[in-house]
């Protein structure tokens, strides 16, 4: 199947190559709205952003692979990351991804059974005063206690479906 | 789009410049409510009357020194920009924020983002920029949009982009975000990420930014806080502006205090006016009750640790002497230095007696790793084996020799890399096991399965 983007996307892409001296610079704004939309860079989401802009594809590839928000696979519909850095690990964030994890049933960086979520580290959020934090998806989440987690996850539940582990396997 | 919660507290020390209206409950991020406030005015005075040379030298008469790490003086840095070439000149600001520790650029940009824009086109203006960027980081989504809408607020109403306010000046500003590398952090680094690729730093000589920046252009990179103060500058002049806080650590700095205290916070303070001691006990009402302190890491996690209890002595540059605790040390930029450390991003993070100092050190030791760039083995490798060693250590498998094979590969990595990562990940390990050997050493006397079973951890 051809690689196609939604009209959305592809009139953003439209509007954000102009704005940079060289198109080169666009790679990483392009390779965040594909990933917003498809959920994660396949390689022919790769090599049609390097014809977009006219580039060999290893050196979108490079970039892909380089930066840790990138990612080459799929993951959970929803994205949890947990602080793990000084100021958040001082004050629990170790176990407040415990929580994630066993609310889940899941392992770091895997996809939950459920198809729900994935649950990851990230290092300092810049929130370090209001440790622990984490994100889920854009948003941000300060002052985290195991009462707050457990909503969290309530919701996450109540808003996201779940996956058929059958289809999941295959 | 959603809003950000403000900080009700704050404090009767603090002396509000930057961070002026951003927690008033009543002021909110449109350019309507900044406008109200005499947003824009500065730079509708500056555009109309003023000669961009004028601007310039009103910021190096401010003495304002950079607010990301390094505390480079801002207006010599203007001055080395290579006008001779006849390139475009570009204006970055750095908003990666990804220090551990720090999280004030956070407030600016989501409390008051067009203060950030004003302090910007007032340096493209005083610059002779040809385009502006701000480099954000990948984890502050909403702040990205608030920028961006920021952008086109201002552009409605000509304070950027073309023939701005008529004054014959042009000059567009772009958010571009990042992707999760802290060293995109560093200038360098944040310029080839910028250029569309991997955020490998250059090696300065020769790739000094103001010579050789974005598309070997001259360009200047400066911190979020930084270029606001740019704009209170020109109002009321850098003369003025040099009043505040002490000759060589001018205005006021926001120092971000976390970790294990009361109350943790952003605060923003004169300099030279205050000590750690009143930013820890004082201000930050101190440490959690029946704690004890054990340690502060001054000025962001690669900053040199301090250890309860330890004196600094010795002479400052003016001649006098000084013999310091750490309540003691003053919060400026010379302070820290004099002390054998440094303010660095202003992040102060504080560590109480509750935790192993050894994970600690590990805690920090992953994130140094997790971000090396890879580009130069002392670092890519140096980094990997810190964290292999104190991550063993504190999991139960410490030996006594530790504390010296950590040491030596500290001191194999400092000095020998192409930016200052190799400092960042090296000063912890290197600070830790000079302070703090007594603990590393014992750490090998400990229960292994104790280690393992432990309920709290930090690796
Ligand atoms: C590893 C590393 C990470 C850095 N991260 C940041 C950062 O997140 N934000 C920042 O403003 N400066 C950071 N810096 C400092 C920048 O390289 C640069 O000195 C600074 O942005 C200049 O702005 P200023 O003069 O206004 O401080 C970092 C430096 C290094 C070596
Ligand atoms: S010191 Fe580290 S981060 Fe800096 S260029 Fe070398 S490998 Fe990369
Ligand atoms: S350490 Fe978690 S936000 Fe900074």
């Amino acid at each position: 199947m051809a690689f196609e983007l939604s009209p959305e996307t592809l009139s953003y892409i439209e509007k954000v190559i102009p704005r940079y001296p060289q198109k080169r610079s666009a790679i990483m704004m392009i390779l965040h709205a594909i990933q917003k939309e498809k959920g994660y860079l396949s390689l022919e989401a790769q090599k049609w952003v390097a014809e977009k802009l006219e580039l060999p594809p290893i050196q979108v590839r490079e970039v892909v692979t380089f930066y840790p928000f990138y990612r080459e696979h799929p993951i959970g519909k929803r994205h949890i990351r947990v602080c793990r850095t000084l100021s958040c690990a001082l004050n629990g964030s170790y176990k407040i991804c415990d929580q994630f994890k066993k609310e889940f049933d899941t392992e770091l960086d895997d996809i939950s059974p459920d198809g729900r979520v994935t649950v990851e580290f990230a290092e300092c959020l810049a929130s370090c005063g209001t440790a622990p934090v984490a994100m889920v998806d854009d948003k941000l989440y300060e002052n985290l206690n195991e009462e707050q987690v457990e909503a969290i996850c309530e919701q996450i539940k109540k808003e996201t479906p779940a996956i058929d582990p059958a289809q999941a396997e295959s | 789009m959603d809003s950000v919660k403000k900080s009700t507290e704050i404090h009767p020390d603090e002396r509000r410049i930057i961070l002026k209206y951003a927690d008033q409950p009543d002021y909110d991020i449109s350019i309507d409510c900044y406008m109200r406030n005499g947003g824009y005015d500065v730079l509708k005075k500056a555009v109309a009357e003023r000669k961009p040379e004028e601007l310039c030298q009103e910021v190096m008469d401010s003495q304002v020194r950079g607010r990301g790490g390094a505390g480079f003086p801002a207006g010599m840095k203007w001055k080395f920009l290579d006008r001779k070439s006849g390139k475009p000149i570009y204006l970055i600001c750095n908003a990666d924020e990804s220090e551990p520790g720090t999280f004030k650029d956070r407030q600016i940009i989501h409390k008051d983002p067009h203060q950030l824009i004003e302090g910007m086109m007032l340096t493209a203006f005083a610059t002779g920029t040809a385009q502006a960027f701000i480099y954000i980081r990948e984890e502050m989504p909403l702040g990205a949009e608030i920028l961006e809408a920021a952008i086109e607020e201002a552009r409605a109403n000509n304070f950027l982009g073309d023939n701005i306010l008529g004054s014959g000046y042009s000059c567009d500003l772009v958010v571009h975000r990042g992707a999760a590398a802290y060293i995109c952090g560093e200038e360098t680094g944040l310029i080839e990420s910028l250029e569309g690729k991997r955020a490998y730093p250059r090696i300065k000589p020769p790739y000094f930014p103001a010579a050789l920046g974005l598309y070997m252009c001259p360009t200047i990179v400066n911190n979020v806080e930084t270029l606001c103060n740019v704009k209170h500058i020109v109002e009321m002049s850098g003369k003025e502006y040099a009043k505040i806080g002490k000759p060589g650590n001018t205005g006021t700095r926001i120092w971000c205090l976390s970790g294990m205290v009361k109350n943790p916070g952003y605060y923003e303070l004169e300099n030279g006016q205050f000590t750690y001691g009143d930013l820890i006990y004082k201000i930050g009402g101190g440490l959690r009750d029946g704690r004890a302190l054990q340690a502060v890491i001054p000025g962001g996690s690669s900053s040199k640790v301090w250890r309860s209890g330890e004196r600094f002595v010795g002479k400052l540059r003016d001649g006098t002497e000084f013999d310091w605790g750490i309540e003691d040390v003053p919060l400026d930029f010379d302070g820290p230095m004099a002390a054998g450390s440094m303010s660095g991003s202003g992040g102060v993070v504080v560590i109480d007696d509750s935790v192993d100092i050894v994970e600690v050190l590990a805690n920090i030791n992953a994130f140094y790793a997790h971000e090396s760039c890879g580009q130069c083995t002392p670092c890519r490798e140096g980094s990997l084996w810190m964290k292999k060693v104190t991550t063993r250590m504190a999991n139960g498998g410490a030996r006594e020799e530790d504390a010296d094979l950590l040491a030596s590969i500290g001191d194999q990595i400092a000095g020998r890399t192409v930016c200052a990562h190799g400092e960042a990940c090296a000063w912890p390990t290197q600070s830790f096991i000079a302070k703090f050997r007594d603990k590393f050493i014992d750490k090998a006397k400990q229960d292994p399965e104790e280690a393992k079973s432990r309920s709290f951890r930090m690796v």
